[in-house]
């Protein structure tokens, strides 16, 4: 299957790479020497916290346990990404390798892949592909021949809550029951999936440990900058003449992005989807980087014109939708944020009101037991510092709304 | 229940258990901790909580119960711990390593305010019309942290009815906090499981399956979700207005009858330390209220004994001596919180249950007939009321069959709250009342009957009458103090091993039942003891696959954790500290009283001789003192 949208190759996850490369390469390596390779590497999670790849490895790979898991998060469900679904369509080669180097790396006989509900038309091929997979005996018991080596994975379809891609959610999830984060500690690493140790890994992430096996960690640390190594693929949408998705190195400044996808007369750029930060035009010399702007792939492009208020409430509606309910501070938090927006969507609020609701946002980020609460204040705390004077000179006593 | 802590995720996420070690110092020792600048030593795997309590410094929590597994949800415990980003819970925090906690710093203490003002700008209803008002975790919190006013406001509309649809437990979840006590309670303590979260968001909210009526599903009606609920959203199903009533309308003849454990737990409803009776006091109180005769369950109890004990008898009689097919172990049947977990999710079991109704139930039918007829009194115009630790008995007296005296047997279950409120609506300060006696003809009862209210109880009652009825002997001569020490205790379940070494003459009362006892000479009676449903599903299925317990010949079920002392109609709070002061409360009494063993009771002697007729297990007690079960299953309520 091939998309036919917009995209840019890059020079690293969208390299060279042939189907079992990296499990011919990976069986006849031992453990620790792949650990070191990723160690080189610098990798870090491509699902947004941006968690050092070598660091979770590592402490799955110690974890004394009859049982390990390897699960593949593909529950790509942060709003504005869609650079898992392009991996899984035209590179499943990539991320099931990596799968199945990982899952050697760290000592796991069982991957799964815990796909979003949405991509429910993606089970089909996928499955046939695991199933050419096991005929050639990249799958199964003793692959390619190394004794001992059994791995196998299966994919366990979602069921359509943004929370599941919580990783401690997920497990939840893939257990049967209700999707609500855990308590952390103890981590997936050591408690994870049936409470054996568990590593939960974005797709994009384990389709770099394929080029990481096969080129080296060194290799891979060329790329970006010294924090943050590699490329990233960007999912770019929104007002660009060329949406679609990017693989560019991190470093890569904002403004450079938004003339490689033609956007004009932009006037802000939300990074990291509805849980990023929303960054205006004066700051679009900033970087895309873990120590800079960091992101899971989103980025919504907006220009002059567009409502920033607007723009903030349809997130703080996604959020009050999606929160688990099951903590305090987003439950209720994300409700009183979104009728704060409508408050002055209709000219009906007071400053201190507003000041009170961004120190709640505050709580938020540091009292909510996982992430979702924790950066769901974000764009209801960056749009309104950032867009201040838009927003608050809307018209009078709310007759101006549009 | 098992005493031993369990950290753990909410309910949903059951795999995540992490056991606290018993004796940590044997496996890992302590960790170095410094809590707001003070060092101190913890042993490791305590939580913050945990840590902070050891060290007198105080941490406010909401959905943290100790009963319970650790939830982490409701986040008002947050502290700060460093080099972490976020406020940690403090409930679930377990320390594996030297860190640095602080529990009062501006972070911490505006995040504990915004949360308590979030959970108050949606709790509906107001704390003088409630039930818990003056005894809600809340609106303790609400003092504690100064509320003046409504910071992010205040719904001003309800959302959800009152489910009043259950005999037992009232659902007000306008008044909940989501902090899944009651989610946890139902799944932990009683594997029940009727309980659970619905929706997302701020829609969500605790339901039943499909969010049908609490009457339509498989609540056992133990009201264990009571005790722990910290606002008002669960209560009991309240008949105060109509005992009142009653009380009022002169036609009407009021006897309330009470159990033993209301007794010895309704001084926490006016302020004292648990673990003080108050008997006499307690039966002023009534009088002075307004009931008319003031009756002891314990009688009735005494009269379980000798019914259920006798059944026994014959069941092993039946089973050993004639071969014929007879289901063994027989489980004791006074918990109607367990009768009716059994008949939904073991119903094939239904043949082991004994016959003999509960305490509550018998006395009601005797009330109605014996009473009456000795009283010359109408029993048409008899209202039996029950004060009862116990929610179930409010379902159980509903039983459409317990009308065996030609009238409902017991009008009304009043829970051990009710009754305190009752006593404080009449302007009565129970603790200042002159003690009174039990009223005749039942008068005071045996000390066997009184244990019934703690686990354990009801199998020692029955052992010091078997013992003695078998052997012939003093039961003293074999147990020192006549305290069967084996059978008592909190572990959740309990299994003992008598040896029955030689037999006495078989007593005059239940000759007609087995001509000797030379068949049951050098076997070993083989008992336990199980409290809270989660422990009998264990022993349940243990029967089920042919285990140990499936050789046991009486098996004592108590639904709620601790027996009936911990009872879901008792005073709130409840913790394993409150239980085992009640639970010393009631023993001590035993060990007071002169009459210590259910068969040596005069009152039931006779009942024997002047009513039962027929004897125990004979035609009119049959008729009055026993029921029949309903195979229900999983998915009938």
């Amino acid at each position: 299957m091939e998309l036919k949208k917009n995209k840019r190759k890059g020079p690293v996850i969208f390299s060279e790479y042939k189907r079992g490369d990296t499990i011919r390469k990976s069986i006849s390596m031992s453990r620790n020497d792949i650990l070191f390779e990723l160690k080189d590497s610098k990798l870090r999670g491509r699902g947004g916290a941006g968690f050092p790849l070598s660091t979770k490895c590592m402490l799955t790979s110690a974890a004394k346990s009859e049982e390990k898991f390897l699960v593949c998060n593909a529950d790509e469900g942060e709003p504005g990404t869609f650079k898992d679904r392009v991996l899984l369509i035209e590179f499943p080669e990539l991320v099931f390798d990596g799968m199945v180097a990982g899952g050697y790396t760290i000592g796991a006989s069982k991957g799964i892949v815990y796909l979003r509900g949405e991509y429910e038309y993606l089970l089909k091929p996928l499955e046939d592909y695991l199933e050419e997979m096991r005929k050639d005996n990249l799958l199964g018991n003793n692959i390619l021949g190394k004794e001992g080596f059994d791995f196998d994975i299966k994919i366990f379809l979602g069921s359509g809550a943004y929370v599941c891609g919580e990783e401690t959610a997920l497990i939840e999830s893939l257990e049967g029951h209700r999707g609500e984060p855990r308590n952390r500690p103890p981590y997936p690493i050591n408690t994870g999936f049936l409470r054996r140790p568990t590593a939960v890994n974005n797709v994009e992430t384990l389709a770099a440990v394929s080029h990481i096996v096969m080129k080296g960690g060194a290799w891979f640390a060329k790329f970006g900058t010294d924090k943050s190594t590699g490329s990233k693929l960007f999912s770019v949408s929104g007002d660009c003449e060329k949406p679609g998705v990017y693989e560019l190195p991190w470093g890569t400044k904002i403004s450079e992005l938004l003339k490689l996808v033609e956007a004009k007369d932009t006037k802000a750029v939300q990074v990291g989807g509805a849980s990023g930060f929303c960054i205006p035009k004066s700051q679009f010399s900033r970087t895309l980087a873990y120590e800079d702007v960091s992101t899971g792939g989103s980025i919504m492009i907006f220009r002059e014109g567009r409502d920033m208020l607007q723009v903030l409430k349809n997130f703080m509606e996604f959020f009050v939708d999606e929160s688990c309910g099951q903590c305090t501070p987003c439950r209720m938090g994300n409700i009183k944020l979104l009728e704060g927006v409508e408050m002055i969507e209709k000219g009906k609020y007071t400053f201190s009101y507003i000041n009170k609701l961004k120190d709640l946002g505050k709580t938020m980020q540091l009292a909510s037991k996982c992430g979702l609460g924790q950066s769901s204040p974000n764009p209801f705390i960056s749009i309104l510092e950032n867009f201040n004077e838009e927003i608050f000179n809307r018209g009078n006593g709310g007759t101006n709304v549009r | 229940m098992s005493d031993k802590k369990i950290l753990r995720a909410p309910v949903s996420q059951k795999p995540l258990v992490v056991e606290k070690p018993e004796h940590p110092e044997h496996i890992g020792g302590s960790v170095s901790i410094e809590i707001n600048e003070k060092q101190v030593s913890v042993p490791l795997g305590t939580t913050i909580l945990e840590a902070c309590r050891q060290n007198q410094i105080h941490i406010p929590t909401l959905c943290h119960h100790d009963d319970l597994c650790v939830a982490g949800v409701c986040r008002i415990c947050v502290v700060e711990v460093e080099k972490m980003r976020t406020l940690q819970a403090a409930c679930a925090f377990p320390i594996t390593e030297p860190i640095k906690i602080k529990t009062t710093s501006n972070a911490v203490r505006r995040a504990r305010k915004h949360i308590l003002d979030l959970l108050l700008s949606e709790h509906y209803g107001e704390c003088y019309a409630c039930f818990r008002n003056n005894n809600c975790e809340l609106q303790s919190l609400a003092k504690e942290y100064g509320v003046d006013h409504y910071n992010f406001g205040h719904i001003e509309k309800s959302r959800y009815e009152v489910d009043k649809s259950s005999y037992s437990v009232v659902r007000d979840m306008d008044k909940c906090i989501l902090c899944k006590r009651c989610v946890r309670t139902c799944i932990d303590i009683q594997e029940v499981g009727v309980l659970e979260a619905i929706d997302r968001s701020n829609k969500t909210h605790i339901g039943t399956f499909w969010d049908k009526p609490l009457a339509d599903v498989i609540c056992i009606n133990c009201g264990q979700c009571i005790n722990r609920c910290p606002t008002g959203a669960l209560r009991a199903n309240d008949p105060r207005d109509e005992i009142w009533a009653v009380i009022d309308d002169p036609q009407k003849h009021v006897v309330i009858q009470t159990a033993p454990s209301p007794r010895a737990a309704i001084c926490e409803e006016f302020g004292m330390e648990p673990g003080t009776s108050l008997t006499g006091e307690m039966n002023t109180a009534m009088r002075r209220i307004g009931f008319d005769v003031v009756f002891d369950t314990n009688f009735t109890a005494d009269l379980t004994i000798i019914e259920e004990g006798t059944e026994l008898i014959s069941r092993l009689y039946k089973a050993l001596v004639k071969k014929e097919d007879i289901a063994v172990p027989q489980f004791t049947s006074c918990s109607p919180g367990w009768v009716k977990y059994l008949e939904h999710f073991y119903p094939e079991y239904i043949p082991n249950l004994s016959t003999a109704k509960s305490p509550q139930q018998m006395f009601g039918a005797l009330i109605k007939t014996y009473y009456a007829q000795k009283k010359g009194i109408d029993p048409k115009d008899l209202v039996t009321v029950a004060v009862m630790p116990c929610s179930a008995k409010k379902y159980e007296c509903n039983r459409p069959e317990m009308v065996d005296s030609g009238y409902k047997d017991v009008d009304y279950g009043l829970t051990t709250r009710e009754l305190a409120q009752m006593i404080k609506e009449a302007g009565i300060h129970l603790p200042e009342m002159p003690p009174s006696q039990f009223d005749d003809p039942f008068g005071d009862a045996s000390g066997a009957g009184l244990i019934f209210g703690a686990t354990g109880g009801v199998m020692e009652a029955a052992l010091r009458t078997v013992v003695e009825f078998v052997t012939g002997k003093k039961v003293e001569s074999v147990f020192a103090n006549a305290d069967i020490t084996q059978v008592r205790g909190f572990e959740g379940i309990r299994y003992a091993e008598l040896p029955i070494e030689e037999v006495g003459p078989v007593p005059e009362l239940i000759k007609h039942l087995v001509p000797d006892w030379n068949w049951l000479k050098g076997a070993t009676l083989k008992i336990a003891v199980v409290h809270g449903t989660a422990n009998a599903k264990k022993v349940m299925d243990d029967i089920k696959a042919g285990g140990k317990f499936s050789e046991c010949h009486f098996i004592e079920f108590m639904a709620c954790p601790g027996g009936c002392l911990g009872g879901g109609g008792q005073p709130i709070p409840t913790s394993p500290e409150i239980r085992k002061k009640r639970a010393k409360a009631i023993y001590d009494e035993d060990r007071s009283l002169p009459v210590r063993k259910s068969h040596e009771n005069r009152h039931i002697s006779e009942i024997y001789e002047l009513f039962l007729k027929d004897g125990p297990n004979g035609r009119l007690a049959h008729k009055l003192l026993h029921t029949h079960y309903e195979k229900r299953g999983k998915y009938i309520a």
